[in-house]
């Protein structure tokens, strides 16, 4: 075993950083190897009340009564909530707020909660919720995106106002697509069809909830989110924001399952207000599958047309999304399924028609890749055909479309670094592709295929004037640093780069700086682990907060050394600076200034702060107690705002990011003709990440990230009969194990990026997207068969390797 | 209620349990032993396994009275004071720790493999690998962790000869 891989910097140039770009482990690797992390469920609060809901067992119906007084009666209950209890409803995007707490004269979807009761013991709990009487008047559901879209007297949800139950419906145009189509050297078109499936993140989701004598409220939660639950939970429960105090503690993953506020979080709640009493709920496997908000069910046509001089010419893209009974994130699903096909290639003429509907099924939301996985599966089997219809290489093609850095995107995407030439290039190289493609035996294949995907989204869920993240840092007597941040570390490690942000800029091993993350108490905002936001946005606030507090600690130093302190350029207006990780990107030019980052001009490290010019240096410690002198604490803030982006057309700030990822992603399949099994050999990954921040944390995201595309591109799909789930298991629902993952080889394709920090960018989800196409077109190249249906089973290559076998001889 | 008699971590213990508690509840509930997990109570994700008698076991499908006089492992007996088992310290070093929910689990199983074998093969392995559903790693580096730990394990073994 080469087990020189902890390395992992690919022979990238360090910059001569002490901790950044090294490989480091999370910081928390060791409670939670010795089984010390404490999750949401861990959490041992005083004699808690044990909450279960009832959930409804069909999927489409009137409540016309429930009669909860037999429960009530039963001894050791608590208390009991049916949806009169809940007035307002709520929704993770303000402009759908459309879920309530418990169902309300109606049900959606099967599984959706229309009582919950809070008893001393989980088996009295259990019994109350048999002893509950609802009575329901069946009605006829809707269990497809295309009878969605059929007229309707009965929508599910009439306070839109519309005769059908379209959710939401994008159209946008961009450039000249006539013309696009007739630019081409070929054009060609297919539909796709893909399944809906699930985060799968191995931590149920819990809730726990304490209350003090004054009502006030503290609510650990499994959440991605605390900021946004925080207020949709005084909004829910009709009580100010102060009486709440959310905490996430350790997290069993997330991946976009857990970025919504939910139901049993406002009924935990409201149960310890009505009670007085602590509470606690935990999701059997089961719970976690009904309430789902997985990737959504996709039916898609596209056309592409793509000239041998030009690239692509143009994408015509018309799809219905699956949303299931309610919003959730689906309104920015529907914008990122058009949107993200703006990279990573030049595409001049565009257009994208998605509409999402709502149907009688647990909803869908944000998964890992948000919005861009599907239409890029399209995309990149179809750019894959073209180039079989001309005779031309696929992934030498690829090369001449990439954007080039620091440009426009034809709807206005601002791209500043990519990497992606320079790692497609490699990946070429290192996989011995010319050798390969189009020349291996039958069963064996090679595909290509490139993503491109959002680091952090520009514009807040909820618009306001605040930073997007904000860090407190301080400095004790003792020299310990503290970082307070809002960040939510949902096991991407995400406390760990807060702390190598700290220990960087102020010279400190990362054992000196002490994290205190995702409590709505003591940290400042931070708006969540989504949209792969956090090392972009909290990562550059923790940057700059310690930036700033390395110039209280010079400054102290130079009183002591009876030294004239360094000037700062723009003193007065740090984060507007600091953003730019200090550098200035010329756009005409393609310039990036030099990364003065903290040049002042001293060295702090092994305990000493040292002028460079003067040889002559204080401790760390002295100049921390001479900081500590005037007001008894040493403390800064720094933030993050995303630079203003953007074209003025409606729909112009979805997709907007202040920088981009870039990937390059080949595999090596062999294809069973006999059981029609597909098996991924080899996986070459080259992902623009900017700088990696930590080797180690983005060779585990690109790992994982190959995972799961291999699940939705082989196996997993969730399976409902008349909006009954099928398979709500880990039984029945298969992600892949350790048998069907790779052997994966990393190639560096980094960049530099001009405003991440220390010029880094997302690695948590833009891997995914490419994974899949790339797995298909390999299948292509051993089999010779398109396959437009995700998870590509088994039966479906049998259906069509036979299918192939019938025109071949029919020829 | 039954009096239950086992041994935990090398602790003798006496409790009275109720019949349908499983033992995962036992650990977690009773004994405040939280680091073996539930991820589904249904035997299909392993993150509940402990070490019966030698053998990795999910506790979730166990009745807890069934243990009776069993000699029990949980996580947080795999350590020796501080002293981590070569298989945490390969896996904090190999980054096989991500949301770390599935962490025991998988520390339970390769510990158990390694004492049977301390160089074992890739299917061996991934066989270990596969009694745990991970979702967060995609399982390469917790294969290379087990491999780093079976040559610790092999040199230590090698050093004390």
């Amino acid at each position: 075993m080469d087990h020189k891989m902890t390395d992992g910097t690919n022979g990238y140039p360090g910059k001569g950083y002490k901790v950044i770009g090294k490989p480091v482990p999370l910081i928390d690797s060791r409670a939670k190897v010795m089984g010390q992390a404490l999750y949401t469920d861990d959490i041992r609060l005083h004699n808690p009340l044990i909450i279960k809901i009832l959930r409804s067992p069909c999927a489409s119906a009137n409540i016309l009564s429930v009669d909860s007084s037999a429960a009530l009666a039963l001894s050791g209950v608590k208390g009991v909530l049916t949806g009169a209890d809940f007035k307002n409803s709520f929704g993770v995007l303000s402009i759908s707020k459309d879920e309530p707490a418990i169902a309300r004269d109606r049900v959606r979807y099967m599984g959706e909660p229309v009582a919950a009761v809070a008893a001393e013991t989980s088996e009295i709990a259990a019994r109350a919720l048999r002893l509950i009487k609802v009575d329901y008047e069946i009605t006829d559901g809707v269990f497809n995106s295309k009878e969605a879209l059929k007229p309707t007297d009965q929508p599910l949800h009439p306070e839109l106002n519309k005769k059908n139950n379209l959710h939401k419906e994008i159209l946008q145009e961009f450039g000249d697509l006539d013309q696009g189509f007739a630019d081409a050297d070929v054009v060609v078109k297919k539909r796709f069809r893909f399944a809906s499936i699930n985060h799968g993140f191995t931590e149920p989701h819990a809730t726990q909830v304490s209350i003090d004598n004054n009502g006030n409220i503290t609510v650990y939660s499994a959440t991605q989110v605390p900021h946004y639950l925080h207020m949709a939970m005084a909004e829910v429960l009709e009580i100010p924001e102060h009486n709440i105090r959310v905490i996430k503690p350790h997290l069993g993953g997330g991946f976009g399952g857990k970025s919504d506020p939910f139901p049993h979080e406002m009924i935990a709640a409201k149960f310890a207000l009505d009670s007085g009493r602590n509470v606690k709920i935990k999701f059997d496997r089961e719970e976690v599958f009904f309430s789902h908000h997985g990737r959504h069910q996709t039916d898609l046509t596209m056309t592409l047309g793509y000239s041998r001089e030009k690239g692509i010419t143009a994408i015509d893209l018309d799809t219905l999304i699956d949303g299931g009974a309610y919003g959730s994130f689906g309104i920015v699903t529907t914008y990122y399924n058009g949107v993200l096909l703006q990279g990573p290639y030049k595409l001049p003429n565009f257009r994208f028609h998605v509409q999402r509907l709502y149907t009688n099924k647990p909803m869908c939301g944000a998964m890992r890749g948000h919005g861009g996985v599907n239409p890029r599966f399209a995309s990149e089997v179809l750019l894959d055909m073209a180039c079989a219809e001309l005779g031309l290489d696929p992934a030498e093609s690829r090369l001449n479309m990439i954007h080039k850095e620091n440009t426009l995107t034809t709807n206005e995407f601002r791209v500043t670094s990519v990497g992606l030439h320079n790692g497609l290039t490699e990946s070429i190289k290192r996989t011995r592709w010319k050798e390969k493609h189009g020349k291996l035996p039958f069963g064996k294949g090679i595909g290509v295929a490139c993503g491109f995907f959002i680091s952090g989204s520009a514009l807040p869920i909820h618009w306001n004037k605040l930073p997007a993240s904000t860090v407190r840092m301080t400095i004790d007597y003792d020299g310990g640093v503290t970082v307070y941040s809002g960040a939510a570390d949902i096991g991407q490690g995400s406390d760990t780069m807060l702390a190598q942000m700290a220990a960087e800029v102020l010279g400190q091993p990362l054992e000196n700086i002490k994290i205190i993350s995702a409590d709505t108490r003591t940290t400042p905002v931070d708006l969540g682990s989504y949209s792969s936001r956090v090392t972009f946005m909290a990562g550059n606030a923790s940057r700059n907060a310690a930036i700033r507090m390395r110039r209280i600690l010079i400054e102290a130093a130079c009183e002591l050394l009876e030294m004239i302190p360094p000037k700062y350029d723009r003193p007065d207006a740090p984060d507007n600076f600091f953003r730019q990780g200090g550098r200035k990107p010329d756009f005409e030019q393609g310039f990036l200034g030099p990364n003065p980052d903290y040049t002042d001009g001293f060295i702090i490290e092994d305990g000493l702060i040292r002028s460079k010019q003067h040889n002559a240096s204080v401790t760390y410690l002295d100049a921390v107690a001479k900081a500590l002198e005037f007001g008894g604490i040493l403390q800064t803030s720094g933030t993050y705002r995303a630079p203003k982006l953007g074209g003025k057309f409606k729909g112009a700030g979805a997709g907007l990011s202040p920088s981009y990822s870039f990937t390059a992603f080949i595999v090596e399949v062999t294809v069973d003709p006999e059981t029609g099994f597909i098996k991924v050999d080899k996986a070459t990954c080259a992902h623009d990440c900017g700088f990696p921040l930590n080797p180690l944390t983005v060779r585990g995201q690109i790992e994982g990230c190959i995972h799961m595309g291999l699940g939705q591109a082989l196996m997993e799909e969730m399976v409902y009969d008349n909006g009954a789930t099928q398979n709500p298991s880990f039984l029945d629902y298969k992600i892949p194990s350790a048998f069907e993952q790779p052997e994966v080889d990393i190639v560096p394709a980094y960049s530099d990026d001009s405003e991440g920090p220390f010029g880094a960018k997302e690695a948590g989800e833009g891997i995914l997207a490419p994974v899949i196409p790339a797995i298909a077109n390999a299948v292509y190249d051993a089999v010779g068969i398109r396959l437009t249906q995700l998870p590509m089973r088994p039966d479906r290559v049998l259906a069509a390797l036979a299918k192939a076998k019938d025109k071949e001889a029919a020829k | 209620m039954k009096l239950l008699n086992l041994t935990i971590n090398g602790r003798d213990i006496t409790k009275a349990v109720s019949p349908g508690m499983t033992l995962l509840d036992f650990l977690r509930d009773e004994l405040n032993l939280t680091g073996t997990k539930n991820g589904c109570d249904k035997g299909a994700c392993g993150c509940c396994s402990v070490m019966i008698d030698g053998k990795p076991m999910l506790s979730c499908l166990m009745p807890a009275l069934e243990a009776e006089g069993a000699v029990i492992t949980t996580i947080e007996g795999i350590a020796k004071g501080n002293n981590l088992h070569p298989v945490q310290e390969a896996m904090i070093e190999m980054g096989a720790i991500q949301c770390g929910f599935c962490t025991p689990a998988m520390v339970i199983n390769g510990v158990h493999m390694l004492a049977e074998n301390n160089n074992p093969g890739n299917d061996e392995v991934k066989e270990c690998i596969s009694a745990t559903v991970c979702r967060c790693t995609g399982y390469n580096s917790i294969e290379k962790a087990m491999h780093l730990a079976a040559s610790k394990m092999r040199e230590a073994a090698r050093d004390g000869s």
